[in-house]
C-alpha cells in the first residue's frame, strides 16, 4: 500500500508547525519549551551541582544526567503510569548521548548537570522534541556548547520517505518506519540515530536526508527563540 | 539564607520580604484551560506569582470497588517534578507530594462536588474512573492553593471520551459531556509565622512558618476539607482567624474559575 498523500496534508519533506520559547521555568538555570505539531516538551537545567554517590563523579569534567518523563495525562490513549519505565529510561539515555557531544563540561569537574525533560502532550516525536528543548535549555543556562542539537524523526510510511512522523502515520497499516535523528547542524555530526521497522537501504538514506534538512529549519526556530529572550533582556 | 529572626522583624513592621500585605496574593494570572487538549480529557494551568502548576484529567473505564458497586472513582496524584525546583529529587513520591495529593483529593471528594453515582456505567461491572494528575512546572511556594485550583479547573475542563460499540473507551473521540459536577470547592491555606497569619507564602516563608491550615470551601460557604500542617500547635484563638481569612481569600480565588 503506497502512501501517496499525508494524512494531515503536509508535503513529504514538511515538518509540522513548530513553536519554541526560552525561559519557561524560572527556578532553573536554563529552560525551554519546544512544540512540534501537537507534541509539547519542556526542559529545565539545574547545576553544575555536587554529585553523589561519589563514584559517579568524573575528576576531569562535569557529568551530564538526563531525565525523560511523560506527564500521566499526556499519552495518546490510556493514562501513563507515573514513574520511570524501561522506555523512559532508554529515552533518557539516548537523550543524554545526543546532547553530550555538543556540551563542554570540562570547567566543572566532579559535578553533575541535570536536564529534566517533561512531555505535556504527545503526538509522536517526543524524544526529538525533548532533545530540541533540552539543547535550548542548556544554551539558555550559558554552558559552553559546540552547537545546538536539533532532532526530528525521519520515516518511511507505506514505502514513502517522509519527515516528522506523527502518531497517525506511526500506526499506518501499510507499514511505518520511524527513524529519530539528532544532528549538530554546523558540522552535520549525528548524535542520535534509532530505527524501528523494516526498510530498504535507499529509503533509509532518503529519510535521514529529509530529517537532516528539516533540522536546519528547527535550528532557525531554536536560535530565534534564544535570541528573543536575550534581546528582550538587553532592551530592559 | 533568611533567618527567622529577620523574617519576624519584618512581619512585626507589618510587611513581608516582597512588600506584600499579610492577606495579599502574588499576581494571579488568568487560568489557562486545555493545555493538553489532544491527550488529556481535561487540563488547566494555574499561575500564582512565579508558581506554575499544570493539572490534567484522564477518564477511563474500570471495575467498581466491591463495597461501592454503583459508584465511579476519582484519584488525585501529585508529582513534585525535579524540573520545577532544585529542592525536589527524583525517586518514589515524597511525603510532601503525598500530602498535597491527598488534601487536594479530599477537597474534591468530600465536597461531593462529583456525583460518583453518575460515574457508574453498569452497577457492579463497569464505572468511570477519573484520574487527576498534578505537576508543578515552577515551584515557588503555595503549591497547596495552586494545585487545588488547577485540579478543579481541569475537572471543569474535562469531557468524557466516547465508548465504542464494544463498550471500550475510544480516546480519539470525545463527547461534549462534562463531568457530573454540582459544586466548586476552592482551597486557601493560611500560614502562621510567630503570631502573624499569611496567605500565599514564598518558599522562604513556608520554610520558616510554624504551622499552616488548609481549608476548602464550597460556594455556599461550607467547609468540606481541612488539614493542619507543620509541627507547631495552633492556639485556640487561631482557628477562627485562620478560617475567616481563608474564606475571604477563597472568594477571590473563585472568581478566577470559569
Amino acid at each position: 500500500m503506497k502512501y501517496t498523500k499525508r494524512f494531515d496534508g503536509r508535503k513529504f519533506e514538511e515538518v509540522r508547525p513548530m513553536d519554541a520559547k526560552v525561559g519557561v521555568v524560572k527556578n532553573a538555570l536554563g529552560s525551554a519549551m519546544f512544540k512540534i505539531g501537537k507534541t509539547v516538551a519542556i526542559a529545565a537545567v539545574y547545576g553544575p551541582r555536587d554529585l553523589f554517590p561519589k563514584h559517579l563523579q568524573n575528576p576531569g569534567k562535569g557529568v551530564l544526567r538526563c531525565n525523560y518523563n511523560m506527564m500521566a495525562f499526556s499519552g495518546s490513549g490510556d493514562r501513563v503510569r507515573p514513574g520511570p519505565s524501561r522506555r523512559s529510561k532508554e529515552i533518557a539515555m539516548v537523550t543524554q548521548n545526543a546532547l553530550a557531544p555538543a556540551l563542554d563540561l570540562s570547567p566543572f569537574p566532579k559535578t553533575v548537570v541535570d536536564v529534566f525533560v517533561e512531555l505535556i502532550q504527545t503526538d509522536a516525536g517526543t524524544r526529538c522534541a525533548g532533545i530540541c528543548a533540552a539543547s535550548m535549555a542548556l544554551a539558555d543556562a550559558g554552558f559552553k556548547m559546540k552547537d545546538l542539537v536539533c532532532a526530528v524523526s525521519g520515516g518511511v510510511v507505506g514505502g514513502t520517505p517522509v519527515v516528522d512522523v506523527d502518531y497517525a502515520e506511526e500506526s499506518y497499516e501499510g507499514g511505518s518506519v520511524d527513524i529519530p535523528v539528532a544532528v549538530m547542524p554546523r558540522n552535520g555530526e549525528v548524535t542520535l540515530l534509532q530505527l524501528d521497522g523494516e526498510v530498504p537501504k535507499e529509503e533509509f538514506h532518503k529519510a535521514v536526508e529529509l530529517a537532516r534538512k528539516a533540522c536546519d529549519k528547527i535550528y532557525e526556530i531554536q536560535r530565534k527563540a534564544l535570541k528573543a529572550k536575550y534581546s528582550q533582556e538587553a532592551t530592559k | 539564607m533568611i533567618t527567622k529572626q529577620y523574617m519576624k522583624s519584618l512581619l512585626d513592621k507589618g510587611t513581608r520580604l516582597d512588600g506584600r500585605n499579610f492577606d495579599e496574593y502574588r499576581q494571579l494570572a488568568e487560568i489557562e484551560y486545555g493545555v493538553s487538549p489532544k491527550s488529556a480529557e481535561g487540563s488547566a494551568r494555574v499561575k500564582i506569582g512565579d508558581t506554575e502548576v499544570i493539572a490534567g484529567v484522564k477518564i477511563d473505564t474500570g471495575t467498581p470497588y466491591p463495597d461501592r458497586p454503583d459508584e465511579g472513582t476519582i484519584m488525585v496524584n501529585v508529582e513534585l517534578l525535579p524540573l520545577s525546583s532544585p529542592h525536589f529529587e527524583s525517586g518514589p513520591p515524597s511525603i510532601d507530594s503525598i500530602e498535597l495529593a491527598r488534601v487536594t483529593d479530599r477537597g474534591i471528594r468530600e465536597s461531593d462536588a462529583i456525583d460518583f453515582k453518575k460515574l457508574c456505567i453498569t452497577a457492579g461491572e463497569k464505572i468511570w474512573m477519573v484520574f487527576i494528575d498534578i505537576y508543578p512546572v515552577n515551584a515557588d511556594g503555595n503549591l497547596f492553593d495552586a494545585a487545588a485550583l488547577a485540579a478543579i479547573a481541569a475537572v471543569k475542563d474535562a469531557k468524557f471520551p466516547e465508548l465504542d460499540k464494544d463498550g471500550n473507551v475510544d480516546f480519539k473521540n470525545r463527547s461534549d459531556k462534562g463531568l457530573p459536577l454540582s459544586k466548586t470547592p476552592v482551597s486557601c491555606t493560611v500560614w502562621k509565622l510567630g503570631d502573624k497569619f499569611l496567605v500565599d507564602p514564598t518558599v522562604d516563608e513556608e520554610k520558616l512558618a510554624d504551622a499552616r491550615l488548609t481549608t476548602v470551601f464550597t460556594e455556599k460557604g461550607d467547609i468540606c476539607a481541612m488539614q493542619k500542617g507543620k509541627s507547631e500547635a495552633l492556639l485556640s484563638g487561631d482557628l477562627k482567624i485562620m478560617v475567616d481569612l481563608s474564606e475571604k481569600k477563597t472568594l477571590e480565588l473563585r472568581k478566577l474559575l470559569k
